[in-house]
C-alpha cells in the first residue's frame, strides 16, 4: 500500500524561497558593504546619488522584496512553533502579512521618491 | 493502548545547549528582533534619504546614545543572522556537517559576528 504524504505542500517551495532570498540579500550586503568601504558617501548629496543610480535602486528594491518575503516565512515559522490556538495564530499571521506588504509599499515609496 | 507521558526537562536556566544549538536559537532571536524593529529601520532609512533637512534630523537622531545602542544591537542581530545563515547554506550543500567541523564553524559564527559588531560599533560610537 502506498502511503500518501499529507500536509499543505508548501514546505519545499518555502524552503527554496528562504534560501534564494537569503543568497540575494547576502550578495547585496557584500556589494553594499564594499561600496561603503571603498568610497563611503561623505554627505547627503553622495548618499542620495548612490540610490538615484538606477541599477543600485533596483538592486535595493530586490533586497527589500527578498527581505520581506524571507521575514514572512521566518516569522510564520516562529508563530507556528509557539502560538498554539489557531485563531490567535491566524490573527497574528494576517497582521504580519499586512505589515510586510505595507513595508514593501513603503520601501518602494522611499526608493522612488528620492 | 495509550502512550505513557514522556519525561520532560525544560528548565531553560539549566539546559546547556551545544554550540550549534546556541547559534540556532540566536539565529531565531536575531531574526525576530530584526523583524520587530524593521519599521524603525525603514523610518531611519527614509529620513536619511528623503531630503537634506530630513538627513540633518537623521544625523541628529542617530547621534543620540540610545539610538547608537539600538543600532549596535541591530548590527549584531544582522551580523549573527547573516553568518549563521551562511553556515546553514553551507550545511545544505553538506559542508561542515561533521561534528568537529560543525562546532568550529558555530564558534566562528559567534566570534565573527561579535568581533565585527565591536569593530563597526567602535566606528559608530
Amino acid at each position: 500500500m502506498v502511503k500518501s504524504v499529507i500536509g499543505a505542500h508548501y514546505g519545499l517551495g518555502d524552503w527554496l524561497v528562504q534560501r534564494v532570498t537569503a543568497l540575494l540579500m547576502a550578495v547585496y550586503t557584500i556589494v553594499f558593504a564594499g561600496i561603503l568601504l571603498i568610497c563611503p558617501p561623505q554627505h547627503y548629496g553622495e548618499w542620495r546619488a548612490l540610490f538615484e543610480n538606477q541599477p543600485m535602486r533596483v538592486a535595493t528594491f530586490l533586497f527589500f522584496i527578498s527581505l520581506f518575503w524571507h521575514a514572512w516565512i521566518g516569522v510564520r515559522d516562529i508563530l507556528m512553533d509557539y502560538i498554539k490556538p489557531t485563531s490567535v495564530r491566524l490573527g497574528l499571521e494576517i497582521l504580519v502579512a499586512v505589515l510586510l506588504v505595507g513595508y514593501a509599499g513603503w520601501a518602494i515609496q522611499i526608493l522612488w521618491s528620492s | 493502548m495509550t502512550a505513557s507521558p514522556r519525561p520532560k526537562f525544560l528548565d531553560l536556566t539549566k539546559i546547556r545547549l551545544p554550540v550549534p544549538g546556541l547559534v540556532s536559537i540566536l539565529h531565531r532571536i536575531s531574526g525576530a528582533a530584526l523583524f520587530l524593529f524593521a519599521g524603525v529601520l525603514l523610518y531611519l532609512f527614509q529620513e536619511s534619504l528623503a531630503s537634506p533637512e530630513s538627513y540633518v534630523r537623521f544625523r541628529a537622531l542617530a547621534d543620540h546614545w540610545l539610538a547608537k545602542l539600538f543600532l549596535t544591537g541591530m548590527l549584531w542581530a544582522f551580523l549573527h543572522h547573516f553568518f549563521a545563515g551562511l553556515r546553514y547554506l553551507l550545511l545544505d550543500v553538506d559542508i561542515g556537517s561533521e561534528l568537529g567541523t560543525t562546532r568550529v564553524m558555530s564558534w566562528a559564527v559567534l566570534g565573527t559576528s561579535l568581533a565585527l559588531t565591536v569593530v563597526l560599533g567602535v566606528c559608530l560610537w
